[in-house]
């Protein structure tokens, strides 16, 4: 649905994306992660078809986004990153607005409106000022206004920055619902929402892809060794002695007290097999009690700090 | 083109949602009605004393001493509101980003461009419609006016107008500060406005050139009651020039981001 292709934009001297390259396919959400100045709306005002790339290609649904450009905005749905949004104008009138210059029939316009005000929850709100909004509604004006045409494509540029955590579960909401019938980009600094509502993640840096892939696989990949959580009630000392000598633990550490009043530990083990069931043997064999014992997975933020930080030290 | 008229229909609706037109108009309509009461009060006396010279009263021309007279006030007072209604247009899309947004709607810049020039053009239309009333009641009240010279002044008016407007359009996409887009209509305006004059300076064969560059001279030929190709063609391609650039300057505004 999106190829990219080698994409390099540079504002002046300075290089905002190099030989970016990626592909979505159809009904797919890919999240796009990155720093502060990454490249990451650089990148979707390009594949949105406001900006030109310096060199490289990119398209949309088959489109062109530089030849055919005016096609591909037919076919995508933008939200830029501050919700730009007229303040002086209702909601209905500027989706009215919206509905005209994106070419929808008089004949469809007010229940094509109905649809994306239902959809987004500002039903209520089609008499109100968008200057006088909150930060939360203007946000689903934003989206209603890029659903507005039923486009194959959307681009959403942070949509879920400065709202509460209840409203961020809503238009989550809404994101994941349109996963059925349209290919989603979205751009967010917040990881937990990449694994909740995204199909694959692109991590980029300094202007370049340094991963692709789902969020799973990622995890699994820059995962160096395994880790296991322990809470065993017995003498500290030769809990730790006899965990260390075990074939296949790399490190343990004891972290300090459970609420329950036994010392925790958490065990470094090879990557190559999973140890649970030798640990926990162990453990019983020697007649300490084994209050509780579970895998803990790196989170898709030490993944990207890991990921950020490597390319990082790589350029250096 | 149905596209560029919901950009036309979404800028006029602007203006008079916020009360730049409103203040526009209301302080040009003011101004004007002054000027024209103060003339016609002065035709009055002249008038008077004409009653006692009839050789006199017959070179009394109300359409050209009154009407006139206020149709060329019409042309300077323009130059000093129009910054007004264009700094608007495109400073304020880029101060709050939603420049961003428009470009990214299924329209042709030349639809976004022409849509937003047309509406600040049919606010000024509206606006010397309003001017209108002015001789109107000249006419009403039993005043007997040549009707060629009147629309030939309206008609340069609406052309300076265009050009005007299609200059501070310009200006206005050089910055996203609706002050700084002001101020540099007003130095444009100024300068085409009052070129003409260094023509007495200049002499030699400057003095010619910048007269034909001066808007106040080709519109003061239509206040006169003359409709010339040449100043028609003037404004005519003064203003395709302005949009033109202006067509350039937010494809680069795109380029640049």
């Amino acid at each position: 649905m999106i190829e990219v292709d080698h994409l390099t934009k540079y504002y002046g001297p300075i290089m905002a994306i190099q030989e970016l390259s990626f592909r979505v396919d159809q009904g797919e959400i890919l999240g796009f992660l990155g720093p502060n100045g990454a490249g990451k709306t650089t990148t979707m005002r390009i594949l949105s078809g406001f900006m030109p790339a310096s060199s490289g290609r990119a398209s949309v649904a088959g489109y062109d986004v530089f030849a055919q450009a005016l096609e591909v905005r037919r076919r995508v749905g933008y939200l830029p990153e501050n919700v730009p949004l007229y303040q002086e104008m209702t909601v209905g009138g500027y989706l009215q607005f919206v509905a005209e210059v994106k070419g929808i029939p008089y004949a469809q316009r007010a229940r094509k409106i109905g649809a994306v005000t239902e959809a987004c929850g500002v039903r209520d709100m089609e008499r109100r000022l968008i200057g006088g909004l909150s930060k939360g509604y203007r946000q689903r004006v934003g989206l209603a206004q890029a659903l507005l045409n039923d486009p194959p494509v959307l681009i959403l540029d942070e949509p879920t920055v400065g709202l509460d955590p209840r409203q961020i579960i809503e238009i989550r909401q809404i994101i994941k619902d349109l996963r059925r019938e349209h290919t989603v980009i979205l751009s967010t600094h917040i990881l937990p929402e990449v694994s909740m509502t995204c199909d694959r993640v692109v991590i980029i840096s300094g202007g370049q892809v340094i991963a692709i892939d789902t969020p799973e696989n990622l995890i699994e990949r820059t995962q160096l060794h395994r880790r296991i959580y322990l809470e065993v009630d017995g003498p500290e000392d030769a809990v730790l002695a006899h965990l260390q000598g075990l074939k296949g633990v790399l490190q343990v550490e004891q972290n300090g007290v459970s609420p329950g009043g036994a010392p925790t530990y958490t065990l470094a083990t090879i990557k190559e097999r999973d140890m649970r069931a030798e640990v926990a043997q162990a453990v019983v064999q020697q007649g300490w009690q084994l209050l509780e014992l579970r895998p803990v997975r790196l989170s898709l933020e030490e993944v990207f700090i890991q990921l950020v930080t490597e390319e990082e030290a790589g350029h250096a | 083109m149905r596209s560029l008229y919901a950009v036309f229909k979404r800028e006029v609706k602007a203006y008079f949602t916020q009360p730049i037109a409103y203040v526009m108009m209301g302080g040009l309509l003011l101004v004007v009605g002054f000027l024209y009461y103060l003339s016609f009060r002065w035709f009055l006396g002249v008038s008077f004393d004409a009653m006692r010279n009839p050789m006199f009263a017959r070179d009394l021309d109300m359409g050209a001493m009154v009407v006139g007279s206020t149709i060329g006030t019409l042309g300077v007072v323009s130059v000093f509101t129009l910054p007004l209604l264009t700094m608007r247009l495109w400073a304020e899309e880029k101060r709050s980003g939603t420049l961003e947004l428009l470009l990214t709607f299924p329209l042709r810049d030349s639809e976004v461009v022409l849509g937003k020039f047309l509406a600040s053009l049919a606010v000024y239309v509206v606006l010397l419609l309003l001017t209108g009333l002015y001789p109107l009641i000249a006419v009403l009240v039993g005043g007997r006016l040549d009707p060629g010279p009147i629309l030939s002044g309206y008609l340069g008016t609406l052309l300076l107008g265009a050009t005007l407007l299609a200059l501070g359009f310009l200006c206005s996409t050089w910055t996203a500060n609706q002050i700084v887009a002001c101020a540099l209509a007003w130095a444009g305006f100024l300068f085409f406005w009052l070129i003409g004059h260094a023509a007495d300076f200049a002499g030699g064969q400057l003095g010619p050139i910048l007269r034909h560059l001066s808007l106040s001279e080709h519109h003061e030929h239509f206040v006169k009651g003359v409709v010339e190709t040449q100043d028609i063609a003037y404004f005519i391609l003064f203003t395709l020039f302005c949009l033109f650039l202006t067509l350039r300057s937010i494809e680069s505004t795109r380029w640049r981001g």
